[in-house]
């Protein structure tokens, strides 16, 4: 064999086929029909050397503009945050990230444990009584926090709010296409002066789609546009029609907003990202999704519970199995087996280094920054105001030139630029999202000013 | 080992400080001001306040109470818990490819573009498809997407009445749960007393309901179906599409192609299959092939190369849409797209067969005291089980948790379920000889002492950090979080 | 077997006792020996109608969990609450652990359900 990662020599295949009592490799495979074997090598490149790999990828990262060296102003659902170095000393420990899923927990204490800390986070952040220990992302979790409100209610229609990241929309379209559930969405307040209130859900609308048929309302907080919304009024309005109020919170904002939990939300869903992940060209990303107690055994993936062992020590073990696919089959509250443990422990290791005081030192960096860029790209009167109701680490603008030249030209200057809104809302055509995270100090922020402001003046002067 | 119970939060001192951030350079916004009532949080969450030292001595002790590949023999049937190379890891962690964002100017990241375009292209060569689409997370997403596609594709040709997906009563739990969720209505066909699809059975519920049948080929049972052609013909002519579950791929890489099966749709776990790390539960990446008809139903978008340059085409009408945000897991997808690059053909055939060896000669080698219900040449896995010895009250479980205190992670027990006191044992490639005859022994010596001491097996593991632990109790009196 | 009530038993291991216009449901012996030990139960709501065969319930292991069907119609009346803070009940005495209690809206159906000894020689098959 080949491969520094196939120890079996080729004498030690000889006896081996001997010991099992064939003549040769093919014997092994002839179960399989003459007519299926391939008959050739696979048309795929000849193996490369570890040495020639590690070449080959340089030269592909060398195209890529990451944010090492790259301003990245970017948000729209994943962000630039500082993340410690500890974090990945501890991801990084093989016992960690080459491990199946706890199915055998006397040797999975570790990571078990790790889960119900990260379980405990989740909940303490957004004020619910218990959470799963992962979904594939943001979006994802968002879609099974609607199936649960339309099995628990017994009802068929989620209004969702259109200020939900449209990327969760799209997989929210998606995945509720075949199963009898409807989606309405609910527009946003626009055109500024409305009470400090645009860019937020329009309640009058909301209230008047309510029905008898309504599983759930689902809002977004800070929604698209970094903007907050009232997520108590709204649940209020939810408890009232008998329906589930879902809030998707970034996890970030919750070291100083208050949870959704004690707003009245029945669930919390989200993208945990921010988290000490980094942001990995979308993927892995975190999904967490935390409930109210009436919903705990209804949640779908894998949890983790707390036990003893028969010496009566405390000792942790997935828990609440009967609701998986493994046992209930097409019956199960979820398809979903392999999670994203390891982005959990990620997420656990993180929030352990930043405690209390870092994660809200984080989130007021994040609200004072963005709020000092805001204003400094309006002062230079290059960009407008779209919404006036307060954000959280991100803003909506309106440059005097199309976000996608600016962004191209911007890009040139290794910036990268914010989410041009036209793609997903023709009503703010000519918009740009900017986020701008703990991570940019002011002198870049005046840097990308200065520069936005010389780019829509029609030139850029280095 | 010192034994520390506590959890974090349980080490936490107010005032004490992990983290290390720049002090704000610009003005402090007036929060209370600013957002007015009921905006700002009431009450500090419960974070731990501990010191990085303290973070990275508790995470550390923790990781010493796990067990990962690199630990050692990892025997997880259907989990395929084959080595994962170092190289993967260091390339997936360049800055480079890990702080790039998902929305940046295509442009800017041809690099990353070039990495999924090329292994839609490999991918697609090794299961014998038309196009692979890299979208989902895990192989359970990747289940659903196929059955989206399955359901779009008959919607297309309005012929709305495909209600039904059938499965076989080995196959992993996902398919069923995956086709319920996908609108279907499942139904279960047995296995026939070789341990394969009964054609019997199949003809009798095949008509014009079925919207297609899942299957894992080579089977739960790590048996290939040999009469794949025949259920092919059958499925497709009944107007029904053929959906593989590639779970068990790791036994027929560069041998046959789920393609030249009559599969209309093949998932791959780049988790199990190529290499990349389970992470202790995830993340894993579960893209789909699919047949030149199918295409047009794939999630958005698909990566294109025009002028030199890829791209992502959105404009695709019959699409299902998306069912993930963003590509699906890159880190993953690059994982395993370095494992192709150092494998070549060659060396994925040479990992089947490796594979399949390994399989057949620790059943060869157990065949005399444990019983092998489907005892014939396998594939890459096979299932052994333990009635003999749970006449004598040593159950599949107690072989298990045996092994625990051997060194060993256990084989999957009690799976598939059509086998009772199941253990199913996959050794994978990356085992030497050395290793599978040092657990045979082990295996065979507590074949042993089922017969002549079974009390002595009753009440593993010993050397573990817990004993056996209470499940009944954690479900029953669920605590699922650390209250203040 | 039984507790000295008369007792009818569906295939699936359901029992019924009728008294009156009522009919107590719950699961067999055989059925929670089956499942081990019994970690929670899924009742229905009050009010619901239910026709028979519909699924009335869920009963949970730690590995396994099994539907509970109806084997008549009718409108549940009344749940088990006590099975909620103990679901072990039933693994204790299931006979005098009824799961729901429902109305008996057609008495006749009783007659398609199998007698205590109808039942010991069906399980004897199983």
């Amino acid at each position: 064999m080949k491969s520094s990662y196939i120890p079996m020599t080729r004498e030690q295949q000889e006896a081996m086929l001997a010991a099992v009592g064939v003549n040769s490799m093919e014997e092994l495979f002839s179960a399989i029909p003459e007519e299926l074997k391939l008959k050739k090598d696979l048309n795929i490149p000849d193996p490369l050397s570890e040495h020639e790999l590690n070449k080959q990828m340089l030269t592909l990262v060398e195209q890529n503009f990451d944010s090492s060296w790259n301003l990245c102003f970017l948000g729209a659902g994943i962000y630039d945050h500082f993340i410690p170095s500890a974090v990945k000393h501890i991801t990084s420990r093989q016992e960690f990230y080459t491990a199946y899923t706890p199915y055998q927990p006397e040797i999975s204490q570790g990571i078990l444990q790790s889960i119900f800390e990260y379980q405990t986070m989740i909940s303490e952040l957004t004020g619910m009584d218990a959470a799963n220990a992962s979904l594939y992302d943001g979006a994802t979790a968002l879609y099974e926090a609607a199936l649960l409100a339309a099995r628990y209610t017994d009802r068929k229609e989620v209004l969702v709010a259109r200020s939900v990241n449209p990327e969760y929309r799209k997989v929210l379209y998606s995945g509720l296409k075949y199963s009898g559930i409807t989606i309405k969405e609910i527009e946003f307040l626009n055109g500024t002066a409305q009470d400090k209130k645009s860019g937020t859900l329009d309640s009058g609308l909301l209230q008047a789609a309510i029905n008898e048929n309504t599983a759930a309302i689902v809002v977004q907080s800070p929604n698209f546009f970094g903007i907050i919304e009232d997520i108590k009024t709204i649940s209020q309005k939810a408890k009232a029609a008998d329906a589930l109020l879902i809030a998707v919170c970034d996890p970030i904002s919750l070291g100083i907003l208050e949870s959704p939990g004690a707003l009245g939300a029945d669930i919390a869903v989200g993208e945990a990202q921010p988290l000490g992940n980094p942001m990995n060209f979308g993927g892995p990303l975190l999904g967490y999704f935390a409930v109210k107690s009436p919903y705990i055994r209804r949640m779908p993936g894998r949890i983790a519970g707390q036990t003893t062992d028969s010496e009566g020590r405390r000792g942790f073990v997935l828990t609440l199995q009967a609701r998986e696919q493994h046992i209930r089959r097409e019956k199960a509250t979820s398809n979903i087996c392999t999670n994203q443990a390891l982005c959990a422990l990620t997420a656990t290791v993180y929030l352990s280094l930043m405690g209390k005081k870092g994660l809200k030192e984080v989130a007021r960096q994040c609200i004072n920054k963005s709020d000092y860029a805001y204003k400094a790209l309006l002062e230079t009167g290059q960009a407008d105001g779209v919404f006036d109701a307060p954000f959280f680490r991100e803003f909506v603008v309106k440059p005097k030139i199309s976000p996608e030249r600016l962004n191209n030209e911007l890009l040139s200057e290794s910036i990268i630029g914010g989410y041009d809104l036209s793609k997903d809302y023709p009503e703010l055509e000519g918009c740009w999202l900017v986020a701008v995270t703990e991570k940019r100090t002011r002198t870049e922020i005046d840097l990308f000013v200065r520069k936005v402001s010389k780019i829509c003046q029609g030139g850029i002067f280095i | 080992m010192i034994r520390d119970e506590r959890l974090i939060f349980e080490k936490s001192v107010a005032g004490r400080i992990g983290f290390s951030l720049p002090e704000n350079d610009v003005p402090e916004v007036d929060l209370a001001k600013t957002f007015g009532e009921g905006v700002l949080r009431d009450s500090e969450p419960e974070i731990p306040e501990v010191s990085e030292v303290d973070v990275i001595r508790h995470y550390t002790n923790l990781s010493k109470r796990n067990y990962g590949v690199d630990s050692g023999f990892y025997p997880l049937g259907s989990c395929t818990m084959k080595y994962n190379p170092k190289i993967n890891e260091d390339i997936a962690a360049m800055d480079g490819f890990s702080r790039m964002h998902p929305l940046q100017n295509p442009l800017s990241a041809q690099g990353s573009l070039e990495i999924l375009y090329r292994m839609d292209k490999l991918l697609s060569e090794i299961l014998g498809m038309e196009r692979v689409t890299l979208q989902p997370a895990a192989g359970a997403q990747g289940e659903m997407t196929g059955l989206m596609i399955i359901k779009a594709y008959h919607i297309s040709r309005n012929d709305e009445k495909r209600v039904k997906i059938i499965v076989p009563d080995s196959s992993h739990g996902t398919n069923p749960a995956s086709a319920a969720l996908a609108g279907f209505e499942v139904v279960h066909i047995p296995s026939d007393e070789k341990g394969c699809v009964d054609i019997a059975s199949l003809e009798t519920i095949l008509d014009d309901t079925v919207a297609g049948l899942m299957l894992t080929n080579p089977n739960t049972l790590g048996l290939f179906e040999e009469d794949i052609l025949k259920i092919s013909e059958m499925v497709h002519k009944c107007g029904g599409l053929l959906y593989y579950d590639g779970a068990n791929m790791n036994a027929i890489m560069g041998i046959a192609r789920p393609g030249d099966m009559g599969f209309d749709i093949a998932h791959v776990n780049l988790n199990k299959t190529f290499s990349t790390p389970h992470g202790g539960g995830g993340p894993g990446s579960g893209p789909i092939g699919v047949v030149k008809e199918l295409v047009p139903f794939l999630p958005v978008p698909i990566i294109e190369k025009r002028d030199d340059y890829y791209v992502f085409d959105y404009d695709k009408p019959l699409s299902i849409g998306k069912v993930k945000s963003f590509y699906g897991n890159f880190s993953v997808v690059l994982k395993a797209f370095c494992y192709i690059m150092m494998m070549g053909s060659e060396g994925l055939k040479s990992a089947s067969q490796a594979a399949v060896l390994n399989a057949n000669y620790i059943r060869k080698k157990l065949e005399d005291v444990y019983d092998i219900p489907y005892n014939r040449i396998c594939m890459h896995e096979f299932v052994l089980s333990a009635q003999r010895q749970a006449k004598n009250g040593v159950t599949a479980l107690d072989i298990a948790k045996n092994l625990l205190d051997e060194g060993y992670h256990p084989p999957t027990i009690y799976f598939p379920l059509i086998v009772h006191e199941a253990l199913m044992i996959e050794p994978t490639e990356t085992e030497s000889p050395e290793t599978l005859d040092a657990f045979i022994n082990t295996m065979r010596r507590l074949a042993g002492q089922a017969e002549t001491d079974p009390e002595k097996l009753k009440n593993a593991p010993k050397t573990t950090y817990v004993s056996r632990l209470d499940e009944v109790k954690a479900a029953r009196t669920p605590v699922l979080r650390w209250r203040p | 077997m039984g507790t000295g009530k008369t007792l009818y038993y569906s295939k699936d291991h359901e029992w019924i006792w009728v008294d009156g216009n009522l009919a107590y449901i719950g699961i067999t012996d055989y059925a929670q020996d089956s499942l081990g030990s019994i970690v929670y139960v899924e009742t229905p709501k009050p009010g619901k109608a239910i026709s028979k065969g519909q699924v009335l319930g869920v009963v949970e292991s730690v590995k396994a969990a099994a539907d509970v069907f109806s084997p008549i119609s009718g409108t549940v009346l009344e749940v088990n609450d006590d099975l909620e803070d103990n679901p072990g009940l039933i693994n204790e005495s299931p006979y005098e652990n009824h799961i729901a209690v429902i109305s008996l809206d057609d008495p006749d159906e009783l007659s398609q359900l199998m007698n205590q000894q109808q039942y010991e020689e069906y399980i004897k098959g199983v």
